[in-house]
């Protein structure tokens, strides 16, 4: 069943269309790719998905925790965070001078049960709380590896972990939705491995759907199911990985961007 | 006087002061677009080309000519002053949070404003700017004063010059690259820092004219004349638009005209009262102002 | 040691250190001018708290918080002169409206992205002041209102009674900030502060949570005025310029920036170094906004960014004292635990 669609949705930005027409739907359980050249609008379409942009046409439809999809319209982000998607930043937006583990126990606000009162007067609530919600983060540290540094500055970790921890504080939002942009910026083969097989591994024990951007397209062929094409703001192919890879369409947007690029 | 010849008279009145806000309002909206500071600093550089101005003038002596000649070193003296302030206080931070430069801001106001009151030459009580007798020339009974028709061409000729430096020329045109895209301009071989000078520059020496004519029209003048003045003319940047600046200047008129109406027909005590009622009013119907067009953040 | 045990303890500490300096007061061995600047460090500490968390903690620049304190001190005052509203029932009505303007200025404010909030309370600083000059029946206008009733008549416990209301009320709100910003409430407000965009995206609601914390930002702001309304019996519109403010803003960035021992520190460093340095008269004020510029230019993380941003914390104190290892791993210590 659907978990996510865009209706032909379009931005403009002054007299730029960023993205135009753009039809996206994605099942329960999936796991897809959205690739295309840099500026294709890949990263604005993520920002439209998550209520950062309003796109001005066309509408998008996201399943919430009930099962009801429901029109993200009037919504901000943090409203389309608590009906289960949540993303991760192109450029690793995490808060640098908190700690890692506090990083993580912040997205964990939204599940938060006690209130201001409680936290001031230190009820039991609130230790109770403070107790799951430590645990849990802690948890998801775990899975990837980085709870040993969870006192650390997370500004002071190096750039491979950042960009661990910015998915491990989405994945504590407790989104059934995932939106990972370019989670592999910046690794190294080594690291990549490892991301894939933790990106899968998410997916199936957290029963994540998740959409991500990416460049490296080892790690697109690798594990996504099924691929968008983005180029200049439009959809030019999409399919299964190995369609996908031998569109013609596809090779000229990536080449052609070359061949401009040496010329 | 009907009402009519009132408030057409009331509306010049609010035009002249608006000239100057706009003066001042341009230098506000110049600095914020090409580095997001609010210069708080901005209205006291509108005492310091006052008083520039006023020790010149006590020197020679006020006639029409030495007027308009007091404008030469007031503009430059500020000029440089608005240069150094900028190197030595806001560039070192311009890395780090904005919330930090706005405080820089606040302690270079506040040491212009004190730091004016304790030079003995200038003190902290006000001073009586040399004016030029008066002189009113009268038309379908509405009267401008010798004072206002000075404010309206200098203001007139300054925006013009400001125009053609910001539209046709090439320093212009990085100053409008660098407030588009800061970090573009550089990789496309801009000087960035140079330009920010230039308009730190542009705009305290625009601010110096203003505080000459502020002072010609309400010839009283001490340490803390800008603050109102400044916090004024920022509301009309942001009412015209931050950023732009055909927005200052209409932010500035508007202003100038509410002001002189609210002052005329309804109180004088609410007269300040109304910058910031418009300020809550724009934020809250317009907040990227009238020309403004809202400028998003790149996520 | 429990962590029960370690709270119980450390409430103990604290009002046995308390009583203690409320008996100094009393038996004159910190004589009264001293208990007297004691005192207004108080006001001036809880006041700059409460601009320390719009702005050090949010990280939304406000300039007026002399204007909160104006209304709260005015408040508290017509409240009890001309209501005859007892005097802890007026410092709370006080507040609650310094609060209430918070509510209403931040409300059109706040929506925004940019630094508006700074113009605004600037603005509402003046504003405050201008009307409180303007409504004499009031205020009393420039000329000031006089004869607001003190703590107590008796004239012989008068300054032991201030200090110590001042004392309980600027350790009450140095322990509610502390919970509220250990909390999930108050890292919210912090992680504002970090990264709005992706505290948006992380599920917080960041319009509420800036709403939320300048509320209780002005609350405690009044409530710094309401204090001062009877402890010193006389207020003039002239005493919460831009002035005090700025002195406000200096506090916070001096102790640092997000930091309470901080700002509890440079209020008691700065009220005292006014005091002495006043014999300077106007040239105080030029050394302020200097201190101001060089602290942003050299440590803008202040005095306790030197020692990395730490809090002092009464029960790892307690814990050390008492010999039980520390029953919270050091990350815990972040935002000061009492």
């Amino acid at each position: 069943m659907t978990v996510l669609k865009a209706e032909n949705i379009s931005i403009q930005f002054g007299g730029l269309m960023a993205v135009s027409n753009l039809n996206l739907e994605i099942d329960e359980g999936e796991l897809v790719g959205l690739i295309g050249p840099n500026g294709a609008g890949k990263t604005t379409i993520f920002n439209m998905l998550t209520g950062v942009y309003k796109p001005t046409a066309g509408r998008i439809l996201i399943k919430d925790h009930r099962g009801q999809m429901q029109d993200i319209e009037r919504l901000h982000p943090y409203q389309i965070t608590a009906l289960g998607m949540a993303r991760t930043f192109q450029n690793i937006r995490l808060f640098k001078n908190l700690s890692v583990l506090d990083n993580v126990r912040i997205a964990n606000h939204l599940n938060v049960e006690y209130n201001t009162l409680e936290a001031v007067l230190r009820l039991p609530k609130y230790e109770q709380e403070e107790k799951r919600i430590t645990e849990q983060s802690l948890e998801l540290l775990r899975i990837f590896n980085i709870e040993q540094k969870k006192d650390e500055l997370a500004k002071n970790l190096p750039y491979g972990e950042q960009r661990k921890l910015e998915i491990v504080r989405a994945l504590a939002t407790k989104p059934h939705i995932l939106l990972l942009d370019e989670p592999a910026a910046g690794m190294n083969p080594q690291e990549t491995l490892e991301l894939m097989d933790l990106i899968k591994y998410i997916r199936d024990r957290f029963k994540l759907t998740i959409l991500l951007i990416e460049h490296d397209m080892k790690l697109v062929m690798g594990i996504c199911q099924r691929i968008y094409v983005l180029d200049y703001g439009r959809l030019i192919a999409r399919g299964a990985p190995e369609e996908i890879a031998h569109n013609p369409l596809v090779i000229k947007a990536y080449l052609g961007k070359e061949m401009e690029n040496d010329a | 006087m009907d009402f009519l010849q009132q408030f057409c008279q009331q509306a010049l009145n609010g035009m002249s002061l608006g000239s100057i806000y706009a003066l001042l309002a341009l230098g506000y909206t110049m600095v914020y677009g090409i580095i997001q500071l609010i210069n708080f600093a901005h209205g006291d550089i509108l005492m310091v080309g006052a008083f520039v101005s006023y020790f010149v003038l006590r020197k020679w002596g006020i006639t029409p000519v030495t007027l308009m000649l007091s404008f030469l070193p007031s503009m430059l003296f500020c000029l440089a002053l608005g240069v150094i302030i900028e190197k030595t206080c806001y560039k070192p931070l311009r890395d780090q949070p904005r919330i930090n430069a706005l405080i820089t801001a606040i302690g270079v106001s506040f040491f212009l404003e004190n730091g004016a009151r304790v030079i003995p030459a200038i003190g902290p009580n006000p001073r009586v700017f040399p004016t030029l007798p008066v002189v009113n020339y009268t038309w379908l009974g509405v009267s401008i004063s010798r004072v206002q028709l000075l404010i309206f061409i200098v203001a007139i000729v300054l925006m013009l010059l400001l125009n053609y430096i910001v539209n046709f020329t090439k320093i212009g045109k990085a100053m409008r690259a660098v407030s588009y895209d800061k970090d573009a301009a550089y990789l496309m071989g801009i000087n960035v820092d140079r330009v920010i000078s230039f308009t730190f520059a542009l705009g305290s020496a625009l601010a110096a004219a203003a505080g000459i004519l502020f002072a010609s029209a309400y010839p009283q003048i001490e340490p803390y004349m800008g603050i109102m003045p400044g916090m004024k003319a920022f509301i009309a940047a942001v009412l015209g638009g931050i950023g732009s600046i055909p927005g200052a200047v209409l932010g500035g008129l508007i202003l100038g005209i509410a002001e002189t109406l609210t002052k005329g027909f309804l109180s004088s005590q609410l007269s300040d009262a109304i910058a910031f009622g418009l300020l809550i009013l724009i934020l809250v119907v317009r907040p990227s102002g009238l020309l403004g067009k809202p400028m998003g953040e790149k996520v | 040691m429990s962590k029960k045990k370690t709270t119980v303890t450390s409430f103990f500490v604290v009002v046995v250190v308390l009583l203690l300096l409320t008996i100094m007061v009393r038996y004159r061995v910190i004589d009264e001018y001293t208990s007297q600047v004691l005192t207004i460090a108080g006001i001036n500490v809880i006041v700059a708290l409460g601009l320390n968390l719009i702005s050090g903690f949010t990280g939304q620049l406000a300039l007026g918080h002399a204007g909160f304190m104006a209304v709260g001190a005015y408040t508290t005052a017509a409240l009890m002169m001309k209501f005859n509203v007892p005097t802890f029932l007026a410092m709370i009505g006080g507040a609650l409206m310094a609060a209430l303007f918070g509510f209403l200025i931040g409300l059109p404010t706040l929506r925004l992205r940019g630094d508006y909030l700074a113009i605004v309370t600037l603005g509402f600083g003046e504003i405050i002041r201008v009307i409180m000059i303007n409504l004499p029946e009031l205020t009393g206008g420039p000329a000031g209102l006089k004869g607001i009733p003190p703590f107590t008549t008796n004239f012989q416990w008068r300054p032991v009674v201030s200090f110590a209301i001042v004392a309980v009320t600027m350790t009450l709100v140095i322990v509610f900030l502390s919970n509220l910003l250990k909390s999930s409430h108050g890292k919210a407000i912090i992680s504002i502060r970090e990264d709005e965009i992706a505290a948006n995206a992380m599920g917080i609601n960041v319009f509420y949570y800036k709403i939320f914390a300048f509320t209780i930002s002005a609350f405690i702001g009044g409530l710094g005025g309401a204090l001062y309304a009877p402890f010193f019996g006389y207020l003039s519109p002239n005493m919460f310029n831009f002035q005090k403010s700025v002195e406000f803003l200096i506090i916070v960035v001096l102790g640092g920036m997000g930091n309470l021992t901080g700002t509890v520190l440079a209020g008691i460093g700065l009220t005292y170094l006014q005091e002495i340095l006043r014999f300077l008269k106007d040239y105080r004020l030029v050394i302020y906004p200097v201190i101001l510029i060089l602290v942003m230019i050299f440590q803008p993380s202040g005095v306790m960014g030197l020692f990395g941003n730490r809090e002092f914390s009464l029960t790892a104190l307690v814990n050390k004292l008492i010999g039980a290892p520390s029953s919270r791993p050091k990350s815990e210590e972040k935002a000061g635990e009492v």
